[in-house]
């Protein structure tokens, strides 16, 4: 008996003094707003939203609702941020690599890179890139094509966009190419396994996803069509490109910042997991008859693999969440258009900021347990 | 264990009762934000980021601007001193939150008001200082002269967190054009991408569109169109629930356009004492006990018509010589001309 109580009693204070501060607050926000003509409540979030929004995945427009708009700003997010994360983790890779090179040349201006980056603040390089580096681009009219088809401009850049027809059937041929690459794999393995045979499993795959997807041009009925920006005049002076995909300055300058920023936290990441790995491990592997680059597959990787996840899932959930600095240069994110404009017209200051506030930590936690999953993958597995 | 969870739910509870009692009591019929404001020894007040006109530093950081000279009359009604002003640069979107979260007492910012923010997010508006409405500057080579000519696709840079941002959707949603609203959240920053060409057409209030092109690089090659797309009524705006606060404010605006009206300013002030006129005299605080009714002395007008000057004196310093907007408009008194018409104070 003593012993529970000697257990349990400070436990059901600390529960009763975090649950009494959090009643003080909410009771206290609720007379203070009462007071002051304040009504606490979702209901906005079905009402018109009654503005516009400058770039969106999806078809919206002012007269949807603030749950729209919510919705629009919560993809400019994730698409900022998935951009970035495959751009930054690509080039955190080859520069992490890199400055293991026995290289002079390369192993230092990989060095450079990484503390020129690193240590400037990510608010001035988002600045940098939008307002000198963008700024300084040409106006539409005297743009010059790149690879004859796209433009760069103080406005955007223009992309062709693709028109398709039997758009389906191609994504059904992609499904089918990648279920048969899985098949294929578990299926080599198996072989290695039993008979020892190696079959060029790389090779295979490329190929099947490159013949699928061709075939369904060719019996498949599917059609690609590419539709080529085209100036088009608004006024004397003033031009657009048209018939194409406009891609903002906004989103490119953030893109950018984000992703140079954060591939200097994963390069570094890369070359202590690689480090991590003892000496030893390649030797060995060396002295039973591995080539250098099956050394580097198999033994060094799955093992530098466990090092690099953890600290490079860090390194994805501070690009999301830098990913709101997007505010400051007019890319219209879910801070901009949620926590910003949607805030400003409606008032509801507590209700926007918490639902934003839980979106973020959704997000945060949505990729730290798929980053879980994959860590969990590949970590020993004692049998 | 029933029973001390039983009774400290009890003791909650009546935490509870109190915290909601005492602040039920502070917002009761006493002006709990001027007695704060004498105790501190200055107006907390918040402005624009620099709208040159409105609200505006120097290098020095002397604040100027009709807005400015709101927060100046308040000032000097309450404290006796109209440079007693503690100023608060604030972006649009953080105006309405800086006002009800307590951390400043009067916002005079060129803010629109409107049915929704007076009645819903805990606002007042207490009066208007500048009769507005929306305009777009495009650059003067494009020969573009009305807003009809704008053809789909055009870009359209304005800030965050406005009225404008609504107007604007009406606008074009009315003339059936697509746009690309292109939102900053500081009101340098949409300069800064208009004058780089990022955006065809820039739009906000007219006053601030004309207050504005001085800061681009090449003024004269822009120019403001002359069609005016929605009502913009510009006035200080208090804290919902202090109405002795909410008089204060209002008031000392009134006397402002009051004084101009009676032709009293701050260099005739002190001889309209002994103005054969009632009315005057009353302005001047020679006649009546106007102050009382909210807890000021007498003289509470005439400091602020000798320290601040009328509505028509802070007009032509800080707009008209300026040069943003020589022209009056519809900013002149009711009796020449134009809609500035105010409640008589007696």
């Amino acid at each position: 008996m003593n012993n529970i109580i000697k257990r349990y009693i400070p436990q059901i204070l600390v529960i009763l003094f975090v649950v009494l501060i959090f009643g003080f607050l909410t009771l206290n926000a609720q007379t203070n707003m009462d007071n002051r003509g304040i009504d606490f409540g979702f209901g906005f979030l079905s009402q018109e939203s009654s503005f516009d929004v400058q770039f969106s995945l999806i078809e919206y427009s002012g007269s949807d609702s603030y749950a729209r708009a919510f919705l629009v700003g919560l993809l400019n997010t994730l698409l900022v941020s998935f951009i970035s994360i495959i751009i930054c983790t690509i080039l955190g890779v080859i520069i992490g690599v890199a400055r293991l090179s026995s290289n002079y040349l390369i192993k230092n201006s990989a060095g450079w890179y990484v503390e020129f980056f690193r240590n400037i603040p990510l608010l001035l390089q988002i600045f940098f890139w939008y307002y000198a580096a963008l700024r300084a681009l040409p106006m539409p009219e005297k743009a010059n094509a790149w690879f004859g088809v796209t433009y760069m401009t103080v406005k955007g850049y223009y992309i062709p966009s693709m028109v398709w027809e039997n758009l389906n059937v191609f994504l059904y041929c992609g499904l089918a190419a990648i279920i048969s690459i899985i098949v294929l794999r578990n299926y080599a393995s198996k072989l290695r396994d039993t008979q020892g045979k190696q079959i060029p499993v790389l090779l295979y795959s490329v190929a099947l996803l490159i013949v699928l997807p061709l075939l369904s041009f060719l019996f498949g009925g599917v059609s690609l069509e590419f539709q080529i920006p085209e100036l088009k005049k608004l006024s004397k002076i003033s031009y657009i490109y048209e018939g194409g995909i406009s891609l903002p300055p906004e989103l490119i300058a953030l893109v950018l910042a984000l992703s140079l920023y954060t591939s200097t936290f994963v390069a570094e990441c890369v070359r202590a997991g690689i480090e991590g790995v003892s000496k030893g491990q390649k030797e060995a592997a060396a002295s039973v008859g591995l080539t250098p680059n099956q050394v580097l597959k198999l033994v060094i990787m799955p093992q530098a693999l466990r090092i690099i996840i953890p600290p490079t899932t860090n390194q994805y959930l501070n690009l999301t969440k830098n990913s709101s600095l997007a505010a400051a240069i007019a890319y219209p994110d879910l801070v901009l258009v949620f926590a910003g404009t949607a805030l400003m017209q409606t008032g509801k200051a507590i209700e926007i900021v918490s639902i934003t506030m839980l979106t973020y930590l959704t997000i945060s936690l949505t990729i730290a347990a798929i980053m879980n999953w994959y860590n969990k993958k590949i970590e020993i597995k004692e049998k | 264990m029933f029973k001390i969870i039983k009774q400290l739910t009890s003791v909650v509870a009546m935490f509870a009762v109190l915290f909601a009692f005492s602040t039920e009591t502070m917002a009761a019929k006493k002006s709990k934000t001027l007695e704060n404001t004498k105790k501190r020894g200055f107006v907390r007040c918040g402005v624009s980021q620099g709208l040159p006109g409105f609200s505006n530093a120097d290098e020095a950081g002397n604040w100027t601007g009709i807005d400015v000279d709101v927060c100046r009359a308040v000032a000097a009604a309450t404290l006796g001193d109209a440079t007693k002003v503690k100023f608060t640069p604030l972006s649009a979107k953080e105006r309405f939150t800086a006002l009800t979260s307590g951390e400043i007492d009067i916002l005079s910012r060129n803010t629109t008001w409107t049915l929704s923010r007076d009645a819903d997010i805990g606002l007042t508006f207490v009066g208007v200082n500048f009769y507005d409405g929306q305009g777009f500057m495009v650059r003067k080579g494009s020969g573009i002269a009305s807003t009809s000519e704008f053809k789909n696709g055009t870009s359209v840079c304005t800030n965050l967190g406005t009225t404008t941002e609504l107007n604007m959707r009406d606008f074009f949603d009315s003339k059936g054009i697509s746009y690309e609203p292109v939102v900053f959240e500081k009101a340098d920053e949409v300069v800064a991408a208009y004058d780089a060409g990022r955006c065809d057409t820039y739009t906000t209030d007219k006053s601030g569109l004309a207050a504005q092109r001085t800061k681009l690089s090449a003024p004269d090659d822009h120019v403001v169109l002359p069609e005016t797309i929605s009502k913009e009524p510009l006035g200080p705006v208090v804290r919902q629930g202090d109405s002795v606060w909410e008089d204060i404010v209002r008031w000392s605006l009134n006397t402002m356009i009051e004084a101009e009206e009676y032709g009293v300013n701050s260099s005739n002030a002190d001889m309209m004492k002994t103005s054969n006129n009632p009315a005057i005299k009353r302005l001047v605080g020679a006649e009546g006990e106007l102050g009382a009714a909210f807890g000021l002395d007498n003289d509470w007008n005439l400091r602020i018509i000798k320290q601040v000057g009328n509505y028509g004196e802070s007009y032509k310093r800080n707009i008209a010589d300026t040069g943003i907007l020589p022209d009056r408009g519809p900013n002149e008194l009711w009796t020449k001309g134009g809609i500035l018409y105010v409640p008589p104070a007696r």
